[in-house]
């Protein structure tokens, strides 16, 4: 379970913004955070993995406290058992498929997870390839799959499918639905894709200028949305 | 018949130059990349400054700071005069390699669980290689050209601090053109070549590697 209260000064093209977030995720949910751009969905997901300072707040994953000044206590993010998928992925180009999911095995761990992974993702004829070889899509399931080698307890998706078409989104947001419900990961998720919430969130939070404006199941917050065929719940 | 004693001594103070300023340029070029210290213009302005200073400027000050210590006229002051005159040519082509790495490489890293050290050993480090490279050329190239710094310093004596570019000045003054000649153009050859090299190298690392 997540438990998420931040105060922030944020700094958008419109000017300052104070951001006053506060939210609780079930464990092996996933959340999903819409709204405009400047909204502070991104700065959600990096205030939770810690690359992000805030000035005051409170942030507990499963009852491990990771972040209250009161006592205190900032985790860095090293510690923080997270996987971050960023927007743009982030994968290391010196390195091949096969050796970027290494070096996310933490020391001494089993690989066992690492090659169910390459399995689970279809990665298995790629991991010899630099992830400048790799399509967007490979790239994102190469990216998701890092993530995971960890077995974080909290996963953190920044828009990872915004840069592919219709069928590659489909399949991915398979992938991803597949992953979470395998693992039991609790999951953040930051999109503009509609279609995307209605198949993939448990819980939206709709953002506007750094406050929640709607929160709730996806087919109370898109009601008009929620009987379209194109987005099909699973 | 050429006297190779300075060509060696210019070769043997770049090395120990290069090596030295590989390892003290690498953090301080990385806390220059990512520090949100506002103070750091101050640093980076003075370590910029030998690159527009008179160098016999510089080697005013660096007598001034070295006489208590006996280390005037020595191959030690050369070095340490050298390191101070070098260390923009090494610490700016890494800075501009850092920055130019986008953000996601390194907090990536960190996301999984990896220290500074060793995202900046792993990841960071293979992936400027080419601004390494250009750092230890450019170091070398310019400690081996060094002349106002390294005369006031090391008062050009033969055999201990009498360098190639000063020899050169000395076979002039002495009218002594074939040698003079004989220095010049290999220190000519030499810079050229070494330029020309890092072109073709990083032109390499700029294209996908076709075999991966």
């Amino acid at each position: 379970m997540i438990q998420f209260q931040a105060n922030k000064t944020l700094l958008t093209s419109s000017g300052r913004q104070e951001m006053e977030i506060a939210f609780e995720v079930e464990k092996g949910q996933l959340l999903t955070l819409y709204g405009p751009s400047g909204a502070g969905k991104t700065t959600i997901l990096r205030i939770l993995s810690g690359l992000t300072s805030i000035s005051s707040g409170y942030i507990a994953v499963d009852g491990e406290v990771w972040y209250d000044p009161r006592k205190k206590i900032n985790v860095p993010t090293q510690r923080r058992s997270i996987g971050f998928v960023f927007q743009d992925f982030g994968l290391f180009p010196h390195w091949s498929v096969y050796d970027n999911l290494r070096y996310a095995l933490p020391k001494g761990e089993d690989p066992h997870l690492m090659h169910e992974l390459i399995e689970l993702m279809e990665l298995g004829p790629l991991q010899h390839t630099r992830p400048i070889f790799l399509s967007g899509g490979q790239q994102q399931r190469v990216a998701l799959a890092r993530a995971i080698v960890r077995k974080p307890r909290l996963l953190l998706l920044d828009e990872p499918l915004s840069a592919l078409d219709d069928d590659m989104r489909h399949r991915l947001q398979d992938y991803i639905e597949r992953i979470r419900r395998h693992y039991d990961l609790t999951t953040v998720l930051v999109t503009h894709h509609l279609p995307e919430i209605l198949r993939l969130a448990d819980e939206v939070i709709w953002l506007d200028k750094g406050r929640i404006k709607l929160q709730g199941a996806p087919e109370k917050i898109f009601p008009g949305l929620a009987n379209s065929p194109r987005a099909p719940r699973t | 018949m050429t006297d190779w004693q300075p060509l060696w001594l210019s070769f043997r103070l770049a090395f120990i130059t290069t090596v030295l300023l590989l390892v003290i340029s690498i953090p301080l070029a990385y806390w220059l990349a990512y520090s949100r210290w506002r103070g750091k213009a101050v640093i980076e302005a003075l370590i910029s400054l030998p690159m527009v200073l008179p160098p016999t400027v510089l080697g005013f000050y660096l007598l001034i700071a070295l006489s208590p210590s006996h280390l005037v006229f020595t191959f030690t002051g050369l070095v340490i005069a050298s390191l101070f005159y070098s260390l923009p040519f090494m610490v700016n082509p890494l800075i501009s390699g850092f920055k130019s790495l986008p953000p996601a490489l390194r907090e990536s890293s960190y996301t999984l669980g990896k220290s500074g050290w060793t995202t900046l050993i792993k990841v960071l480090l293979p992936n400027i290689r080419p601004s390494l490279l250009t750092g230890i050329v450019l170091s070398f190239a310019h400690t081996i050209g060094e002349f106002g710094v390294v005369l006031m310093i090391g008062g050009n004596i033969p055999g201990r601090t009498r360098l190639a570019s000063l020899a050169i000045y000395d076979e002039m003054e002495s009218m002594n053109y074939a040698a003079a000649s004989t220095y010049a153009l290999i220190l000519f050859t030499f810079s050229f070549s070494i330029l020309l090299i890092v072109h073709l190298v990083n032109h390499h690392f700029s294209r996908p590697d076709p075999l991966s």
